[in-house]
């Protein structure tokens, strides 16, 4: 299946495939957790069983989202190591120091007080299962800051000296390493990010249920809150990102020559291409539609700027321009999209039909996966960008990777596209079949769910409840997956 | 052997707790995992689950210490370790998916319960056969050029391998089956007890059968265990063993609830005794040493910081979250 390919090329396919997947998780999460925290914190001043209901429920979809986190977030910490050896050998001494520290301080956090969050509320006071919740929130928050540092150091590297063995090895500041010049932008983005997917999934929920019911109290709830965080966060989200996009061209020319489709050099002002089919081959960006003179106006605040282009790069050394070209695009693009909900909810608002446009519902719903979409869009357009390097200039991916044959790195491949498929394909729907249930009044939360009545937290279902969940156990059969 | 407490040494130290923080708290809910076509389908499976479901988690976040770790504090061992053992690295990892998810996917899905709970068992048992066999991959020794493995895609897999990888999979069964019966009641309990005293038996003979033959895989094992000052010293190792493997029978006979699960941790501890012995200084046996391994002074000394700071918070914080969650599980959840 992936005979043409040599094993530096499978080892790259197997790490976006994996950290992919994986970081769709932790989008969630980041913006999820925090989302509880608000709810748990509503409930806690107002005494509204509404915000209570709403926390449970949003809890269960924590639950199932956090779970496949966590699994395909282990696979990406031995990553580095089966696949990448030799970059390990070799950033081992800076980056790793980093990553031990996101263990330490924010793995640990989020697992030991996620047990508390999930099924505590019954065992602790509710003061103390706030803490935990908020505890979890801090967790997520924190873990990002460390991974994101990590991954801003081998686009941006600072603060390092490079031993006898060719080795990166720590200078005497590790703020210069942590706070190299690309993390804040990244972090600011990247957590912003995780905060727009989250309400925009909620928005899409909340919408959903407004279409089936407009009087549906707690869709109401959510569809306020989500779009609310919508127009508030969207437009910050874009000037984070323009800063973030002049902070790339000052240190990583080539990712936004590519990003730009600039093939060529402008020394009179650079034009905006919004449209166009880049050929690597003849360096060329055909079908092109353009503004002229606009990304000079946008990179360098004035028209008539030069601009370089890639042909300023030695060919060996220039990203591949065609998906970062159109990554660029798919997520600015979305970005756009997510302004204009925000600004027609505000819109709705001011008529007071923010419940009661279901075009506004609609297109909340279709927006649902957009942040999912624009996060993946924007990670391939900073990852492939980057290319060819692992650590931007000094190491390249082909330096990088394991002594490990094509046909082991592609049986792995396999096996992780078979199994992520499958697992995580169902843990997906098992969250959309909770989407779709909605909140009610009374929800129950993780421990105490009404399929699952034997969890924790000192809830006692009746007896009958438990005779139907052993039935359902004899019932299903062999190997019955569907 | 002399140990000289530098920094390398104090990191190889923190390693190795991670390790065995990992394998004795991940090794219960494994267990459990490993144990559970034994458990009856319906409530006792549901109280088994219910027995480890807060905790899981935090269990497994030891597993990214330890990888983490030997990353950051021997970047070398873990460009080695990993090539080396690549088939068992991948296998344990999506063992390790399809057992995590089933903690939530089973409630979320009766009607497909019983999947979820086969993939519960089979990933916990891959994930601890794949440890065990990357134990004894690495005790037998890999081949090493340079900065890198340089064998081929099979040499981990040898009898020993097999030997080490069943038993860590019958020790995890020891500890879930201790574990469950300090948390259950009953005829579950009854059936714990049951089942810790064959997998005690089945680990002690792995023990045995491991402390045999491993001094006859390489000259310095053998060398290590039988040199005369040593040998004295290290003596109280395997009495101790037998002195607690007999405490641990009679615990079990009396259906005593914590005792069974301390004495299966000793057994651990001892084991961990053990292999430290063999492998010290070595961090990938027989080829590299812990000096050669060790990242820049710079990193262990930020990193120790770390450690010195949160590692107790860290304790403080995952030893309230058991006590949270401390009692009997009952059969509707925790009482």
């Amino acid at each position: 299946m992936f005979s043409g390919f040599d094993a530096t090329v499978l080892a790259r396919m197997q790490f976006a495939f994996t950290v992919s997947f994986h970081f769709i998780f932790p989008a969630f999460s980041i913006g999820l957790a925090s989302y509880l925290a608000v709810l748990e914190g509503l409930w806690l001043k107002t005494g509204r069983e509404l915000y209570l209901d709403l926390f449970r429920y949003w809890l269960k979809i924590f639950a199932v989202a956090f779970a496949m986190g966590v699994v395909s977030g282990l696979v990406m910490s031995y990553q580095f190591g089966t696949n990448w050896s030799v970059f390990s050998d070799k950033a081992g001494g800076v980056i790793g120091p980093l990553m031990a520290y996101e263990v330490l301080t924010a793995f640990f956090l989020e697992a030991g007080f996620l047990g508390v969050m999930l099924f505590g509320m019954g065992r602790v006071g509710k003061g103390l299962h706030f803490a935990a919740t908020l505890m979890v929130a801090l967790g997520t928050f924190i873990s990002a800051f460390w991974i994101l540092s990590v991954n801003s150091w081998m686009q941006t590297p600072t603060g390092y000296e490079i031993g006898p063995g060719g080795q990166f090895l720590p200078g005497p500041s590790w703020a210069a390493i942590i706070f190299n010049p690309s993390f804040p932008y990244r972090l600011v983005h990247t957590v912003i990010a995780a905060y727009l997917t989250t309400a925009l999934a909620v928005g899409a929920v909340g919408a959903w249920h407004l279409l089936r019911d407009r009087q549906n109290a707690h869709a109401r709830k959510m569809f306020s809150m989500a779009m609310w965080m919508a127009a508030l966060v969207a437009p910050v989200q874009i000037f984070a990102g323009d800063a973030h996009g002049l902070n790339t061209l000052e240190h990583q020319p080539a990712k936004v020559m590519a990003m730009e489709g600039h093939y060529q050099s402008h020394p009179h002002g650079a034009p905006l291409y919004l449209f166009g089919i880049p050929d690597d081959r003849t360096q060329t960006l055909r079908y092109a539609i353009a503004i002229p003179k606009a990304s000079s106006l946008i990179l360098k605040h004035d028209p008539d700027a030069p601009l370089a282009g890639l042909d300023t790069i030695a060919p060996d050394k220039r990203p591949p321009v065609w998906i970062v070209f159109w990554s660029f695009r798919v997520m600015v693009g979305l970005g756009f999209a997510m302004l204009g909900l925000g600004l027609w909810s505000l819109l709705a608002r001011a008529r007071k039909k923010l419940y009661d446009w279901p075009w506004l519902h609609r297109a909340a719903l279709v927006m649902g996966p957009s942040g999912f979409v624009a996060v993946i869009a924007g990670w391939v357009t900073t990852e492939v960008g980057r290319q060819p390097y692992t650590v931007y200039g000094l190491l390249t991916t082909a330096q990088s990777r394991s002594p490990i044959a094509a046909p082991a790195v592609a049986a792995s491949l396999l096996a992780f596209i078979l199994v992520y498929c499958a697992v995580f394909g169902i843990g997906v729907w098992y969250i959309l079949k909770l989407m779709n249930q909605g909140a009610h009044p009374h929800e129950t939360g993780p421990e105490q769910d009404e399929r699952a009545p034997i969890r924790s937290a000192g809830i006692t279902p009746g007896p009958h409840q438990h005779a139907a969940i052993e039935d359902m156990g004899e019932d299903s059969g062999a190997g019955a997956v569907t | 052997m002399m140990v000289n407490f530098d920094l390398a040494t104090v990191w190889a130290f923190i390693i190795a707790f991670a390790v065995l923080m990992y394998v004795v708290m991940d090794g219960f809910d494994l267990g459990i995992g490993i144990l559970f076509p034994f458990y009856r389908p319906g409530t006792e499976r549901d109280q088994a689950m219910n027995a480890i479901a807060p905790v899981w988690d935090g269990n497994e976040t030891w597993l990214v210490l330890g990888g983490g770790g030997l990353f950051a504090a021997f970047p070398l061992a873990y460009a080695i370790v990993l090539p080396a053992t690549y088939p068992l690295m991948i296998a344990m990892l999506l063992g390790l998916v399809f057992r995590g998810v089933a903690f939530e996917f089973r409630w979320r899905d009766p009607r497909h319960q019983r999947f979820w709970d086969r993939a519960f068992f089979a990933g916990s048992l891959v994930a601890a056969m794949a440890q065990g066999m990357t134990l004894g991959a690495l005790l037998q020794g890999v081949h090493v050029e340079g900065r890198a493995y340089a064998g081929g895609w099979l040499d981990w897999l040898s009898p020993y391998s097999l030997l080490t990888g069943a038993g860590v999979v019958v020790g995890y069964a020891l500890l879930g089956a201790c574990w469950l019966a300090i948390k259950v009641e009953g005829d579950a309990q009854t059936r714990a007890f049951r089942h810790a005293r064959a997998a005690a038996l089945a680990t002690l003979l792995a023990m045995a059968a491991v402390s045999l033959a491993t001094p006859f895989l390489g000259q310095q094992y053998f060398a290590r265990w039988f040199h005369m000052p040593l040998l004295i010293a290290l003596a109280p190792v395997p009495v101790a063993t037998v002195s607690v493997a007999v405490l641990l029978w009679r615990a079990l006979g009396r259906r005593e609830e914590w005792p069974p699960f301390l004495y299966a941790l000793a057994l651990f501890g001892l084991g961990a005794i053990g292999l430290g012995v063999s492998m010290w200084p070595y961090v990938v046996p027989q080829s590299v040493t812990i000096w050669q391994a060790a990242a820049p002074e710079r990193s262990q000394v930020f990193m120790l910081i770390g450690v010195g700071l949160v590692m107790p918070l860290i304790l403080a914080y995952t030893g309230w979250a058991y006590w949270v969650f401390r009692g009997k599980v009952g059969e509707h959840g925790y009482h």
